[in-house]
């Protein structure tokens, strides 16, 4: 109880500054009222924004349709149509199985890569960068890119990728090849790239937070200990920056699985996406079926990420 | 306001302030009507929902200028304009849209027809649409949705399509043209005939074709039936074995390498042919032109299989009532008064009413966008810039050649959706 007092009135001078009647009224509160006070805006927004367009969306994806409407009827059609094949076609994938596999394989790649950078920039901006006023100006630089939008930092790829793009015609002159490489562009590989480029940083902040309150003298007491680099590295760095890593990944996951703008201009719109086959079927006007493909994918991100809070559980550690 | 109502219920105060707010909402969202405005007539303002090949700013402020109702356009893509209708029926007043949208927007009930005795040039209109020939008494091909299949329904508010005319019309025809594969003759390097040459291998990693499953189909099914493995009782309604066959040639092609992108918009189309990635697509006429004002050759490729048309026209939303209901035919009838028939037709498109464009057009211009003869003088774009040189003659040619060997309209299918989830297959091949 007096903790919680504490905390109100540490949030809000003003309150406890206020007249003897508010003080009073304040004191009578319930801790637990004043907790859901506090919590209370931000649910509701959650309510509002998330949760009932979300319930929406799952009623919506069991009601069938026609070309012009929905029918509020019951009906499984959303699902059944997307898992179409899945049991007749094996051992081949049907349509929903490969875009799965290809959207997974994307996402990995690009976690995989934008974790492994962005540690490394976290780590220096952390530990190698002394001063708080350098560490603050280097991050800053780290958003820049982010002063123009998504799509202009993606497009900008295309001229220098394609078949006479910057980097073909740079490569010829060298000599280095005679003939256009066309994997730069319109291929896993560009999108890869566009995506690592995006959404980097994303993993380079939650990271570096996690790394900058690390206690120095942790790492001064490993080295006294004995430790080598590598092994302060394993046993204390990456122990203890574990929940920035997480942060960092469930932002780039969740982005990545619902992408279909970039992998749809840098694959040449000839890689499947899990969220190519909602809008595909957003713009034919199969609402239900779309509303079904949304809530396959967000029980697909939803176990990926409940498997990576198992490994890390990051209200204990935060 | 919380305050207040905590002490004394309501003030008179904050009674005051709710009304003026309440006013205010009113007066901004068109509720209030008869207030003395700066001009003495209320504003005649039309929401004008479309994409964007019609919504010239050069139109809307001739229309300005001569009949004072001010349009204000809402661009979208074409799919995006077919949700809006569906969804939103009251957030625009005039719609302009594709012949093949209406199997989905007349049973939803959201558009109104038009009454033709009210369209002034209404029987000038193009016999392409009304009895789908050519001025020259060609006959057009009537695969997919046809704009004369859904040209009128039989009352009011009928959902019914007519098969003989009745003085209630879907949409008031504006603009319609006649696609086929755009090409780069320069990378080529030989003539380019039919639409199989499209998954020739010679081409392979260089073609595209749009990824717009029912108008990528159609371009597919022209292709497929050009290579001679098929020939479809009606390419813009084919059976689930017919898709499964059309989507089968496409999927090979794709895992071949055939090709190097799709594309989804304008200007992607515009860029995969201009920077040389693909020398072979489907592609739009002034995306063409669009190549062409860069300096590049780009040929818009007439094939001996024909072409693939479209067509779009005006409506009304269901909304519409009223004076504002006259000054949307007051506008429809401006808009095919001659003014903007000739601007679409020298941008590469075709105007419904042609008597009128062409009193809008100078002689020399008639004579190449329209009879296909060479240009007497430098062709200019409506915006001034330079399009063809003297001496250059249309692709494809006179307006009875092109619109004369249209094979197929683009449509929506009776299978649209088995059609979509085997687009949605070929992707994901």
């Amino acid at each position: 109880m007096d903790t919680s007092d504490e905390t109100l009135q540490q949030a809000s001078p003003g309150l406890a500054r206020g007249s003897g009647q508010t003080r009073q009224k304040a004191a009578r509160l319930s801790p637990s009222f004043i907790s859901w006070l506090q919590a209370g805006p931000m649910m509701l927004v959650f309510l509002a924004f998330f949760l009932i367009p979300l319930v929406f969306v799952v009623i919506v994806s069991f009601w069938d349709y026609n070309e012009y409407q929905l029918l509020p009827a019951f009906s499984g059609r959303g699902y059944t149509d997307t898992f179409e094949g899945c049991i007749a076609q094996l051992p081949e994938l049907c349509t929903i199985g490969k875009t799965y596999v290809k959207t997974l394989k994307l996402c990995f790649m690009v976690w995989a890569i934008t974790l492994f950078i962005g540690f490394w920039v976290a780590y220096f901006l952390a530990f190698h960068i002394k001063s708080k006023t350098w560490q603050m100006g280097l991050s800053l630089l780290c958003t820049i890119p982010f002063w123009t939008s998504n799509v202009i930092r993606m497009i900008a790829w295309i001229p220098l990728l394609g078949r006479n793009g910057l980097v073909n015609s740079g490569l010829l002159k060298v000599g280095v090849i005679d003939q256009p490489v066309e994997w730069l562009l319109y291929s896993e590989f560009s999108v890869v790239l566009a995506l690592v480029h995006l959404f980097t940083f994303f993993m380079v902040v939650p990271i570096f937070n996690s790394m900058v309150r690390i206690d120095k003298s942790l790492i001064e007491a490993a080295y006294d200990a004995g430790a080598t680099g590598f092994q302060t590295l394993v046993n204390v760095i990456i122990p203890l920056a574990k929940p920035g890593i997480v942060i960092g990944s469930i932002f780039v996951i969740t982005i990545v699985m619902g992408d279909f703008i970039t992998i749809g201009v840098m694959g040449g719109q000839q890689i499947a996406a899990a969220g190519k086959i909602i809008e595909t079927r957003l713009n034919a006007l199969q609402f239900p079926a779309a509303a079904a493909n949304a809530v396959i994918l967000l029980a697909i991100t939803f176990l990926i990420i409940t498997m990576m809070s198992r490994i890390v559980d990051i209200r204990k550690e935060l | 306001m919380t305050e207040t109502t905590r002490k004394t219920g309501v003030s008179r105060r904050t009674l005051l302030k709710g009304t003026a707010g309440l006013a205010g909402f009113a007066a901004g969202s068109g509720a209030i009507t008869g207030f003395p405005y700066v001009m003495s007539a209320e504003p005649k303002v039309l929401r004008y929902l479309g994409t964007a090949v019609n919504e010239g700013d050069d139109i809307s402020k001739q229309c300005l200028k001569d009949t004072g109702i001010k349009i204000e356009y809402i661009t979208a893509t074409t799919d995006d304009v077919t949700k809006r209708v569906m969804t939103q029926p009251n957030s625009f007043d005039v719609l302009d849209t594709e012949y093949f949208s209406l199997k989905k927007l007349v049973p939803s009930g959201n558009i109104l027809a038009l009454d033709a005795k009210k369209i002034k040039e209404f029987d000038n209109i193009t016999p392409v649409f009304t009895k789908g020939e050519t001025p020259g008494g060609k006959k057009i091909g009537n695969q997919g949705t046809a704009p004369w299949k859904v040209l009128y329904l039989e009352g009011k508010d009928s959902k019914t399509f007519s098969k003989s005319a009745t003085e209630f019309v879907t949409l008031i025809p504006t603009v319609y043209n006649a696609d086929t594969l755009g090409i780069r003759p320069d990378l080529i390097k030989r003539p380019i005939s039919s639409w199989a040459e499209l998954l020739n291998p010679e081409f392979k990693g260089k073609a595209s074709i749009l990824n717009i499953p029912s108008i990528g189909i159609m371009d597919a099914a022209m292709v497929v039936e050009a290579t001679g493995k098929y020939k479809y009782a009606d390419k813009g309604n084919m059976t689930k074995e017919e898709i499964d066959l059309t989507m089968k040639v496409m999927t090979e092609a794709k895992k071949a390498g055939q090709f190097r992108a799709f594309w989804k918009d304008f200007n992607e189309s515009v860029n995969l042919m201009a920077s040389g990635e693909t020398v072979i697509q489907s592609m739009w006429s002034p995306a063409v032109t669009k190549v062409r004002s860069m300096g590049i050759a780009c040929t818009f490729q007439p094939l001996k299989e024909g072409y693939r048309s479209w067509a779009s026209g005006f409506c009304v939303s269901k909304g519409v009532s009223g004076a504002k209901l006259d000054w949307a035919y007051e506008f429809v009838n401006w808009f095919l008064s001659g003014y903007a028939g000739a601007y679409l037709n020298r941008q590469g498109y075709y105007s419904a009413v042609l008597s009128t464009a062409k009193a809008h057009m100078e002689p020399y211009e008639w004579a190449y966008w329209m009879e296909g003869k060479p240009a007497e003088k430098d062709i200019k774009a409506p915006d001034g810039s330079l399009l063809e040189k003297a001496g250059a003659v249309r692709d494809g040619g006179s307006y009875e050649d092109r619109m004369g060997g249209v094979a197929c309209w683009n449509a929506v299918m009776d299978e649209n959706d088995y059609m979509v989830r085997k687009w949605n297959e070929f992707i994901a091949a």
